[in-house]
């Protein structure tokens, strides 16, 4: 069932990004595609709702704020359902394309929608499909990739979808240049970009099941796949280290007090994040398969400590703004996709949604988590006291987490029905 | 590919993708293609709102400045009518601004560079509406006043970018420029005081600057999800709380009563107009019910002013409409196709 490109003895001359993609299984790249399609649908909306809220719809940009944290809740509960759901029924395609449909839907719905209710209504409708499709999508990767190229897999999954981000506002700014005050005409364009992309996952992506054969996890059984030996250790550290993630917003907000630059520029810092994650995602993947993912996702932590301090200090210039930047990228490089890669290899293919599920929602919580209680010290102590706080706890955090995750990429073959044993690569 | 999706060969696949993406894009382009047709229609027949020719006719007498949003050629422009007709032809000036206030002698544009990234700018205009000179901006326009005597200007722009994905966070940045040129600072740095304490919070924010005088102006601050009117001194670099819950305050001409958005226990995003009368401390509920999220502006010393978008979806047009000071009455559409009114009296 495997849609491989694998390299040829004779591609030894082949550069090693281009090993790197070929060697990743066609149904990932497909993957990428979808994500890709679906990013730039949904970043054309995200860039511009606020405008529009505010401009169109005469709403106070601090409303739709207020109600953004409720929904990262519900997403997260959707994505463990998700992820169950697909182990469940054994073709996570399918919970996948339901989860980009419902968003897909959401975008046309954008179009009658007037006043506050109807559009968070929409907005919520969009955030269950992504929370919906994350955990069975990233089931079907790995059920695509041979184990010792998940992390490159997922890297270029990653790589794909963040390029998707990155094209999305472009779009939307383009189109509004054209046709001045028509955000009708981005809603239409957005679910076209939508449409396309549930049709290559509906028509081009295999329908693979996760775990041929296997019998059906009950619910009891996914339960202690996901509480078992296997997962406590990665769990406790991605909640540990969940919990030291400030959102990234905070970075930008003390980077934009800082000089004027970077607050005239202030949009270009996601895209400066964006662009080093897209730059980083392959080829932190690679090393993740070569070293270890645990130790890459420990790293990128490093990574995550370097912009805390970096952002703490009173002016750096433009330099010190780009550098933070850079760090953030890498820190997203070296544990988003990496994360998923490290727990699809722990799980029993069979509750591998489900895994992976857990493990995502245990990081948004944690970090969401981390977000409010980061907010709470800024007002009580500003924001440079709080950050050095959080530095010098990831600091901490860190080695516990190297050590929670020792050995991790190194199972014992009889935890891993169905899966290649012997891990690392030399 | 050797497996089968749905039944269909890879084939039949293929092609069924294509026709997917075609009618996709097709229709997509169909949508945006229409409304480039309609936008350029409405563009060449102007029918959006009547104009007049005579700018400095109306510049001479009490006016209203305002935003133009009547869709076609003059979108966006400045416009002027006379007090004395405010539903008759209007003056369509050459400056387009997303946010304008006006004196006598000068007005504040604050407008868009419109592009892959989208910068502002401040620019003071002369009596005829050509730039006078550059203000700093930074941010996202919000609100934008001049003193009567038109030597001070005020601008609140958003500066945490388009985003406010992370609950509780926003941040506003208020500048006091003299409109010689000289920035005088951002008030957002000057201690607040609440009941005799000085509120040190540093998610403090401050918007939404109305002047009384030279050196005294009025304002809202917020921190820890509280608001306050404030009324503050440029002299003594101090702003002090007068009352909870009031935003984007608006002082009458007889400097006797400050009109504003109060929140209460309305949900999210939603606000009431009220006026409080600065010497006995009592407040008037208007009877605009709608939500308003703007600015006000006083028409004479017993009406006040602002915009409110037009209902219906896709619409980037707005009305200025009036309400009695005093709660009485009903709201009046005053001025169709408008936004961001200033009185020139």
């Amino acid at each position: 069932m495997y849609v491989t490109l694998r390299d040829r003895p004779d591609d030894a001359g082949t550069s090693r990004a281009r090993l790197a993609v070929r060697r990743v299984s066609a149904t990932v790249v497909l993957l990428g595609t979808v994500s890709l399609l679906t990013d730039v649908s949904s970043e054309m909306v995200a860039s511009v709702l606020p405008l529009y809220l505010t401009a169109v719809v005469g709403l106070s940009p601090i409303a739709y704020g207020f109600l953004d944290g409720v929904y990262q809740g519900v997403s997260a509960l959707v994505r463990i359902a998700g992820g169950y759901v697909g182990d469940r029924g054994q073709r996570p395609k399918w919970v996948a394309v339901t989860g980009y449909a419902a968003s897909a839907l959401s975008r046309l719905a954008m179009l009658p929608a007037a006043g506050f209710a109807a559009i968070t209504a929409v907005v919520t409708v969009d955030r269950l499909g992504k929370g919906l499709r994350t955990a069975p999508r990233d089931a079907l990767i790995a059920a695509a990739s041979q184990p010792d190229v998940l992390g490159r897999a997922f890297g270029v999954h990653r790589a794909l979808d963040t390029l998707g981000a990155a094209i999305g506002p472009l779009v939307a700014f383009a189109l509004l240049a054209a046709v001045p005050g028509s955000y009708g005409s981005i809603f239409v364009v957005s679910f076209a970009f939508a449409v396309a992309g549930v049709a290559v996952l509906v028509l081009l992506v295999p329908d693979l099941p996760t775990a041929a054969g296997a019998a059906r996890a009950t619910l009891r059984e996914v339960f202690s796949e996901i509480a078992g030996r296997g997962l406590r250790r990665p769990l406790l550290a991605a909640a540990l280290l969940g919990l030291l993630t400030i959102g990234d917003g905070f970075l930008y907000l003390l980077l934009q007090e800082r000089d004027d630059f970077t607050a005239r520029y202030f949009p270009l810092l996601y895209v400066g994040t964006n662009v080093a994650y897209l730059a980083l995602a392959v080829p932190l993947g690679l090393l993740a398969d070569r070293v270890g993912r645990g130790r890459v996702l420990v790293a990128g932590h490093l990574a995550l400590l370097g912009a805390y301090l970096l952002a703490a200090l009173p002016s750096s210039g433009v330099g010190g703004t780009l550098a933070v930047l850079l760090l953030l990228g890498t820190f997203y490089a070296a544990t988003d996709g990496v994360l998923a890669a490290l727990v699809s290899r722990l799980v029993a293919a069979r509750a591998r949604g489900s895994g992976i599920a857990a493990a995502q929602t245990t990081v948004a919580l944690a970090r969401f988590a981390a977000s409010v209680l980061f907010g709470l010290f800024w007002s009580i102590q500003g924001p440079r006291p709080a950050l050095l706080l959080f530095a010098a706890l990831l600091a901490v955090a860190v080695p516990i987490a190297a050590w929670l995750l020792r050995g991790i990429d190194r199972p014992t073959p009889a935890t891993l029905p169905g899966t290649r044993p012997g891990g690392v690569p030399a | 590919m050797s497996g089968r999706v749905g039944g269909l060969g890879p084939r039949a696949r293929l092609t069924a993708l294509a026709v997917v993406l075609l009618v996709a894009f097709l229709g997509a382009g169909g949508y945006v293609w229409q409304a480039r047709q309609e936008l350029s229609a409405v563009g060449a027949t102007a029918t959006g709102a009547p104009t007049r020719d005579d700018l400095t006719v109306v510049r001479d007498v009490p006016h209203l400045v305002f935003r133009n949003t009547a869709l076609g050629a003059d979108y966006g422009r400045v416009a002027m009518v006379p007090l004395s007709a405010p539903a008759g032809p209007r003056a369509v000036t050459d400056a387009a601004c997303e946010r304008v206030y006006a004196t006598r002698d000068e007005a504040i544009c604050l407008s868009a560079d419109r592009g892959l990234l989208t910068t502002y700018r401040a620019r003071l205009l002369g009596p005829d509406w050509s730039v006078r000179r550059d203000l700093p901006l930074v941010g996202t326009p919000s609100r934008a006043r001049l003193s009567p005597n038109g030597s001070l200007v005020a601008t609140t722009t958003f500066v945490f970018g388009d985003s406010y994905a992370n609950p509780g966070q926003f941040s506003t940045r208020t500048v006091i420029s003299r409109t010689s040129g000289a920035v005088l600072g951002d008030v957002e740095r000057f201690p607040l005081v609440v009941d005799g304490a000085e509120v040190t919070a540093v998610d403090k924010n401050l918007w939404g600057v109305t002047f009384a005088d030279d050196d005294r102006f009025y304002a809202t601050a917020a921190s820890g999800g509280k608001t306050w009117l404030v009324e503050g001194s440029l002299a003594a670099r101090r702003v002090t709380a007068l009352r909870e819950d009031a935003e984007c305050p608006s002082l009458s001409p007889d400097r006797t009563r400050i009109a504003f958005k109060k929140h209460g226990d309305l949900p999210p995003g939603r606000w009431r107009l009220a006026v409080y009368d600065l010497a006995t401390g009592a407040e008037t509920l208007l009877a605009e019910t709608r939500s308003v999220d703007d600015q006000v502006e006083w028409l004479d010393d017993t009406r006040i002013i602002y915009a409110l978008p037009r209902g219906g979806a896709g619409t980037a047009t707005s009305d200025i409409w009036s309400s009695p000071a005093d709660g009485r009455g009903a709201p009046e559409l005053l001025v169709s196709d408008a936004w961001s009114p200033a009185v020139v009296r």
